[in-house]
């Protein structure tokens, strides 16, 4: 058990950029509002995943939307607060601690300033280890967790339960709903007992995105090589150091798509990417796909390269780091492998 | 004849520039002098030296504009100093309120404008639809209290108004018929997404609004005082010009304008409208990118002392190397080492071929035989010439592997080096065999100024369906022609300089942010000319 204080934020943030894979959204604002609350409360509990009593009662809270939408229409701030209500209600439960659904992007964040505000303690870890861009895309969803009830409240002061017969219907449902009032929403959903987030979530994740963050803040001050500060942590494989070359764009059916060529001194290497970097391919031959992080860092500095940000000639390292195994489970694969995100290619562990 | 002028943090450059067109424009005279603390002083001593220097038989009246670029508002900022009571008024309710207007200031800078803001109902959600409706009693109530703390300058921020500015608008009409000398900054004005930093750089405008009405009734007052009936016009950090009404209600348009007048005039010099411009000063060489003429922007945020805003700013990359950086290790065996500190203005004194004290890179230079400069060029020759080469070759890399940072494509790039320290550079860099230096390349930002263009520009979150897309940016497309027409722009002049579509993550319905700007040349039959309120002169 440890206390997290608003001096943590900046290397959480960072480390959450990094196990974002390009997605998750601008960890800025989750900073800003864990800030606010934790300037406000006081700091937040940490708890270890085998810290948590086996009848506690865990429920992640996420934000659920556009983050460019989130950054313009700014949170009114009781949203979390009333998707957990709702969902209390809706249960007839009492939450005891909170948790990430993802730690990759701004949604590592979201639970602190809820957890500031309530004085609830977060859990170290998340349901996915990385950023994925769908609500089913869970390890509780593998384990048999429904999602439901999810309740979805919005800045206005409207809440919604969905009762979904599978975490996919309520991923569907969930998203019309975050359309209709603006694209910015946030849930509560996916209880867990304190036996199950074994299960459940992937641990340590939190801790391991601040050490991260730090990493790479002290390789900096200390002129030490920032890339290699996270590779010594987080393990993984160095794909490339290069320069990008060719960034291309494509929306179809709503979704961004796009690639990226990264050319370094003797090699050269093809990124896929949607929200998130998905694919990672050398001369046809398949390097690192989802759900193995395939992550884009700046050479220099270390800091984390979104998606939405690569543009031609920025110096970038990509690094891949191996996944949470029960991801390259059959069904594991099934939910968020390469072929569910529209590539023709298997999933292929991280070369050594 | 147009005057172009450079306010800068050390000197004041002029220039007199003769054409009325891009194609025959050609500078006739040319002067640098010290910046004075109150500007205006700085500028009549320019102008009287430059009339000075004009050919003979040259009549003020020939005079048809008068173009001013300065760091003035900037530096107000920064010290945090004369800037008016400002309050925020923000339109956002029932959202937003997890993080109210001016979170994230520095304390200082919070306390210096008054730490007051009220957020009331309004706003759009991202497709244009209301978020909430305007509450007029709510906006007079607010506008009844911050007259009664003595506010007299506001910033109106809406949810989406890049989207649509009509509520940021008729808040400031509900705020102005409370308080009919009220001013009122609206946030739409200053473009982007991202409510907080588009908000911030709409606070620190409504802070500058009592020192903008000062300078410009200084820089007219002057300019009249000199004979000169020439309409003003001021630098924005675009590249285009405003005239001094719109100056007096957005003079936060003038932040970064140095380097983005030094880069145009670099390109205008150097006749390339594509290329890399490295300018090397005293103490730090900036290197931004010209595309189309104009200084390619940010994407990201950008912080003015210490606040971050998303307004728009060239894109320029800063290394720590300049004519005046200190030289390590030259000659004891260790690894030489280039700046990053300084002796900047104090060069022509500390410098080893001045007679001073202190190895500094131009030094090295005149080592190595690259240039020939101060009085005790005699010395530093003594050095060791192969030595001195390497290390002016290594600082060249450093800055020719910027330069190639700074690339948006792999194809040819021209540099063109302006700055007083650019003799310590080569004539060709790592990679980059096309490199220029202009003549006039010392007043290059006063030509910037002088040769700015009038421009529109738009930032817009749009739904682009299957099928729709020409159509969606044909329609951006007018829209941001028809804003630099309304701007001063001489219509069949104004054309689309920059379009960039980013499809929105995680967004149904093909939602895409879509940004154009549109410039044209300054319509001279139509600027105003300026009206002095201290000497009440007005001129035709």
């Amino acid at each position: 058990m440890r206390e997290i204080d608003v001096a943590d934020l900046d290397d959480i943030a960072r480390g959450a950029g990094i196990l974002g894979t390009g997605g998750g959204g601008d960890p800025y604002l989750g900073r800003l509002l864990a800030e606010a609350a934790i300037t406000r409360h006081g700091p937040v509990t940490l708890v270890a995943v085998d810290e948590v009593p086996a009848d506690a009662v865990v429920v992640p809270v996420s934000m659920l939307g556009a983050p460019t939408v989130g950054t313009e229409k700014l949170p009114n701030g009781t949203e979390t607060l009333a998707a957990l209500r709702a969902l209390e209600q809706a249960r007839g439960i009492s939450a005891t601690h909170l948790v990430a659904i993802e730690i990759g992007g701004m949604n590592s964040l979201v639970p602190l300033a809820l957890a500031a505000e309530t004085g609830l303690p977060v859990v170290d870890g998340d349901a996915m280890g990385r950023a994925f861009p769908e609500a089913q895309m869970v390890l509780p969803t593998l384990a048999g967790i429904p999602a439901s009830p999810m309740a979805v409240a919005d800045d206005k002061g409207n809440t919604l339960t969905v009762n979904a017969v599978s975490n996919l219907w309520a991923e569907r449902i969930a998203r019309a709903a975050c359309v209709a009032t603006g694209c910015s929403v946030y849930t509560a959903d996916t209880v867990m007992t304190g036996a199950q987030l074994p299960d459940g979530l992937v641990a340590g994740t939190l801790t391991l995105a601040a050490r991260l963050g730090a990493a790479v803040r002290t390789a900096r001050a200390d002129h030490a090589n920032p890339i290699t500060a996270v590779t010594d942590l987080a393990g993984g494989v160095h794909l490339i150091t290069g320069k990008v070359t060719d960034v291309h764009r494509t929306t179809t059916g709503g979704f961004g798509r796009g690639g990226a060529t990264i050319v370094g001194t003797d090699a050269e290497l093809r990124l896929s990417f949607q929200n998130e970097y998905l694919l990672a391919t050398r001369h046809d031959e398949v390097l690192a796909t989802t759900p193995d992080l395939i992550c884009v860092l700046e050479t220099d500095t270390g800091e984390p390269v979104t998606t939405e940000a690569l543009r031609y000639g920025n110096r970038v390292t990509v690094l891949g780091l191996p996944c949470d195994p029960r991801w390259t489970t059959p069904a594991g694969l099934e939910l968020v492998g390469p072929r569910y995100f529209g590539y023709d290619c298997d999933y292929r562990g991280l070369p050594r | 004849m147009r005057i172009g002028i450079d306010v800068g943090g050390t000197n004041t450059d002029a220039v007199l520039i003769a054409g009325r067109h891009d194609e025959d424009v050609r500078v006739v005279a040319a002067v640098k002098t010290p910046t004075t603390e109150d500007v205006t002083t700085g500028v009549l001593t320019a102008i009287g030296e430059l009339l000075a220097d004009a050919p003979d038989g040259f009549e003020r009246a020939e005079i048809t504009a008068v173009m001013i670029g300065t760091t003035h508002f900037t530096n107000a900022v920064v010290e945090a100093r004369r800037l008016t009571p400002t309050a925020v008024v923000r339109l956002g309710l029932p959202a937003t309120t997890a993080l109210p207007p001016l979170t994230g200031w520095p304390a200082r800078l919070r306390t210096a404008v008054g730490d007051r803001w009220y957020l009331c109902h309004g706003g759009y959600e991202y497709d244009g639809s209301q978020l909430s409706t305007l509450d007029p009693d709510e906006l007079r109530r607010a506008a009844a209290d911050l007259a009664a703390a003595g506010v007299r300058s506001v910033a109106v921020s809406s949810v989406f108004a890049p989207v649509n500015g009509t509520m940021e608008d008729e808040a400031a009409e509900l705020l102005r018929d409370e308080v009919p000398e009220l001013r009122v900054s609206c946030s739409h004005e200053f473009g982007r997404i991202g409510l907080l930093e588009r908000e911030n750089a709409t606070v620190l405008n409504a802070a500058l609004v009592d020192l903008a009405d000062e300078l410009v009734d200084a820089l007219t007052g002057a300019l009249a005082d000199a004979g000169i009936t020439a309409p003003l016009l001021l630098s924005q950090n675009d590249g285009t010009l405003m005239d001094v009404e719109y100056g007096r209600r957005i003079p936060a348009a003038t932040f970064a304008s140095g380097p983005t007048n030094s880069m145009r005039g670099a390109g205008f010099l150097s006749g390339v409208a594509d290329c890399a411009v490295i300018d090397v000063g005293g103490t730090t060489t900036d290197i931004g990118v010209l595309v189309g003429g104009f200084p390619r922007e940010t994407t990201s945020t950008t912080d003015v002392a210490g606040i971050r805003t998303n307004w728009r700013m060239p894109d320029v990359l800063s290394l720590g190397i300049g004519g005046g950086s200190l030289v390590r290790h030259f000659s004891d065996g260790e690894k030489t080492t280039v700046g990053p500190d300084s002796v900047g203005f104090a060069l022509p004194s500390r410098g080893l071929v001045f007679g001073g004290d202190t190895l500094t890179l131009t030094d090295v230079a005149v080592a190595a035989g690259l240039t020939r400069v101060g009085t005790t060029t005699a010395l530093v020759r003594r050095f060791d010439q192969a030595r001195a080469r390497a290390v002016l070759a290594a600082t060249a890399e450093r800055i020719a592997d910027a330069v190639d940072r700074m690339r948006t494509s792999p194809g040819p790039l021209p540099v063109v080096l302006v700055g007083g320290g650019s003799v310590v550079l080569p004539d060709t860099l790592p990679g980059l065999p096309d490199v220029r230096r202009p003549e006039h390349a010392d007043v290059a930002n006063a030509i910037g100024a002088a040769i700015a263009k009038v421009g529109g520009e738009l930032d817009r979150v749009v739904p682009i369906a299957d099928g729709t897309r020409v159509r969606v940016l044909t329609e951006l497309k007018a829209e941001a022609v028809a804003r630099a027409e309304a701007a001063g722009a001489r219509p069949g002049s104004v054309e689309i300089v920059e379009i960039d579509e980013v499809p929105l993550a995680y967004l149904p319905g093909g939602a895409t942010r879509v940004r154009v700007k549109a410039v044209g040349d300054l319509d001279l039959d139509r600027v105003q000319a300026p009206v002095s309120r201290q000497v009440g002169v007005s001129c035709a």
